[in-house]
């Protein structure tokens, strides 16, 4: 059980297209793995693999020991939570409602909330500082608070495994912060296992225990970031020509060093 | 919280009094004028009021036919548009009821001709396969069209598909039976009997009550299918039951009633607007009642405003509530689903 998400010679891919090959990897509670790599690279394509939204083409997903395939929807969704790249457009829910919508697999069968349903959801809203806009409908909201709501719905489902597919993109520096910040407490505190994509690099030292770098169809590096982000590696991975790497993750390097002190 | 939970109470108690006061205004009015209190003595007792036989006989069927139809045919029209994700939905403006009015005129042509005769049930089973052919062609078009604007003008085209051989098949057949067809193609309540009324009472309360149970899953697809599967729900069963509820649901009004226009669209969207919430436990009943009163108040119309000329309830609904279709389309024009 020390394991919450275990793959195995996992291939994935779109239909009969093979994008990444003999993916193994395992991710330990309370340990956050961030997957990086080029646009295109198939990142989404690995965590949409893992919530099911694609089939895989080969290999096991365990989910704390069990093998996936053999787990229902409603015990696969006690054990994995997911915040995705796609936009929802649910009409006339407020910020409460929205999250609320973690505690599917908990409620009745016409999904009345209890009271221990509305104390996880408010104490998921105080986590991501959203407290301020709980009532507020979900659709009027900026894409920043929008970012914080589903992740408070993702940490009331309160799974073991959590996917966050590129959470910070498309946020100014300071939602950047306080997502990853809460991605931190989060896992510390209720031990999850969270694996994540991520373009910005500079938040990876602060954020990843361990990093996973994708490149051609297969996980090209493994390590902690200090073995995955060298110019060696970043040139393999992004296509970058030949000894630019090295000053470009000098600059990296520094840059992440002042975002772990905002971080603490 | 508690003021939403007011603004409920107060708007359902609000829709069941309009409702009755609905009721008793249509048994009232028409070509023979009936005081409220005939009405009420009546209803208790049939034969101590002179005019009892025409308010128990024609008017009551009608007016329960409508009610009930109304509702099924809003709730279906709120149920197609959580399939679809979008509030552009509805079984008229998808070519749902144009093709079960197809099939319902087909199979009475054939079976007639046979000499057998239709029950009200055939009716409705063959009103339901042409509800799930139409509803077959719209999904494999949506897989092509993303654009929901333009599914519902594919949609429209299938009913005008539809309702053109509709007309062969009506115009062309002899018997006495299939001629008197024409009104019901249109839309209307006129010929509802109340045999009809007890068959479309017991199919439309099963469908709700289903529509009822299963409201939680239907209600995780407001936020698109990948977050619902990821809450647990198993979602190729959610996906049938929602075809099958919206497509029971229309196909016992069009097998009775005919195709009626735009109230499946336009009422969920009016309901949202009182109920300011999206969740189907209480928007299923919302919808029902609203369509319901709709429905009623547009027949009421529809058989008294040019009387004794009877007008098809289509034309009633059409006036009243193509605007809110038009309103929905051109508001929702920058929400485009990803």
């Amino acid at each position: 059980m020390d394991k919450s998400i275990q793959l195995s010679d996992l291939k994935v891919g779109y239909g009969q297209i093979v994008v990444l090959n003999n993916i193994e990897f395992t991710i330990a509670p309370g340990e956050i793995v961030c997957l990086i790599g080029a646009n295109g690279s198939g990142k989404s394509t690995v965590l949409k693999t893992i919530t099911g939204q694609l089939k895989k083409l080969g290999g096991i997903v365990y989910l704390n020991g069990n093998d996936k395939s053999t787990m229902s929807e409603a015990e696969v969704a006690k054990v994995v939570s997911m915040v995705m790249t796609e936009k929802i457009h649910p009409e006339l829910m407020t910020c409460f409602e929205v999250v609320a919508t973690g505690r599917y697999p908990y409620t009745n069968r016409l999904g009345f909330l209890g009271e221990n349903d509305k104390a996880a959801i408010l104490e998921a809203i105080d986590m991501v500082g959203a407290t301020p806009i709980i009532d507020k409908d979900f659709s009027k909201i900026s894409d920043g608070q929008r970012q914080r709501i589903m992740l408070a719905r993702a940490i009331c489902q309160d799974a073991g495994v959590m996917i966050l597919d590129e959470p910070t993109s498309f946020l100014d520096l300071q939602y950047k912060l306080d997502i990853i910040s809460v991605i931190k407490k989060m896992a510390r505190i209720k031990k999850v296992a969270v694996l994540m994509s991520i373009h910005e690099l500079e938040f990876v030292p602060a954020v990843a225990d361990k990093v996973i770098g994708i490149a051609g169809d297969e996980v090209y590096v493994l390590g902690t970031p200090k073995e995955v982000l060298t110019g060696d590696n970043l040139e393999k991975m992004y296509n970058m020509s030949s000894g630019t790497g090295d000053e470009l993750c000098q600059g990296l390097w520094e840059y992440s060093k002042s975002i772990a002190k905002l971080l603490n | 919280m508690e003021s939403d939970n007011r603004r409920l109470k107060v708007s359902f108690i609000g829709m069941i009094v309009f409702l009755i006061g609905c009721f008793l205004v249509s048994m009232g009015v028409g070509s023979v004028d009936i005081s409220v209190r005939d009405i009420i003595k009546s209803l208790a007792n049939p034969g101590d009021v002179y005019m009892g036989k025409i308010i128990i006989s024609i008017r009551l069927p009608r007016i329960i036919g409508a009610i009930v139809l109304g509702g099924a045919l809003s709730v279906s029209g709120f149920l197609l548009q959580i399939f679809f994700g979008n509030p552009i939905a509805g079984p008229y403006v998808l070519g749902i009821s144009s093709s079960a009015k197809l099939f319902v005129a087909l199979s009475m042509v054939v079976l007639l001709g046979t000499g057998i005769n239709i029950s009200s049930l055939v009716m409705v089973v063959a009103a339901f396969i042409g509800s799930l052919l139409a509803m077959a062609v719209v999904m494999v078009l949506s897989q092509r069209v993303r654009n929901m604007s333009l599914l519902v003008v594919c949609g429209v085209m299938i009913g005008y598909i539809c309702s053109a051989i509709t007309e062969f098949v009506v115009t062309f057949a002899d018997d006495t039976n299939i001629v008197n067809l024409h009104n019901w193609s249109l839309g209307s309540f006129s010929g509802i009997s109340m045999e009809h009324v007890f068959v479309s009472f017991v199919i439309v309360s099963i469908a709700i009550v289903f529509t009822i149970i299963f409201s939680k899953p239907i209600g995780a697809f407001l936020l698109g299918e990948n977050y619902a599967r990821n809450m647990g729900v198993n979602i190729k069963r959610v996906r049938i039951i929602l075809i099958l509820l919206s497509s029971i649901l229309s196909a016992t009004v069009t097998a009775f009633a005919g195709p009626i226009s735009f109230v499946g669209i336009a009422v969920p969207h009016i309901m949202r607007g009182i109920m300011k919430t999206a969740k189907p436990l209480v928007m299923v009943p919302a919808c029902f009642l609203g369509g319901a009163i709709i429905t009623l108040l547009c027949d009421c119309i529809a058989r008294t405003a040019f009387a004794p000329t009877e007008i098809s309830i289509s034309a009633v609904t059409s006036v009243f509530l193509a605007p809110v279709v038009i309103y929905l389309l051109v508001a929702r024009r920058e929400v485009s689903r990803g």
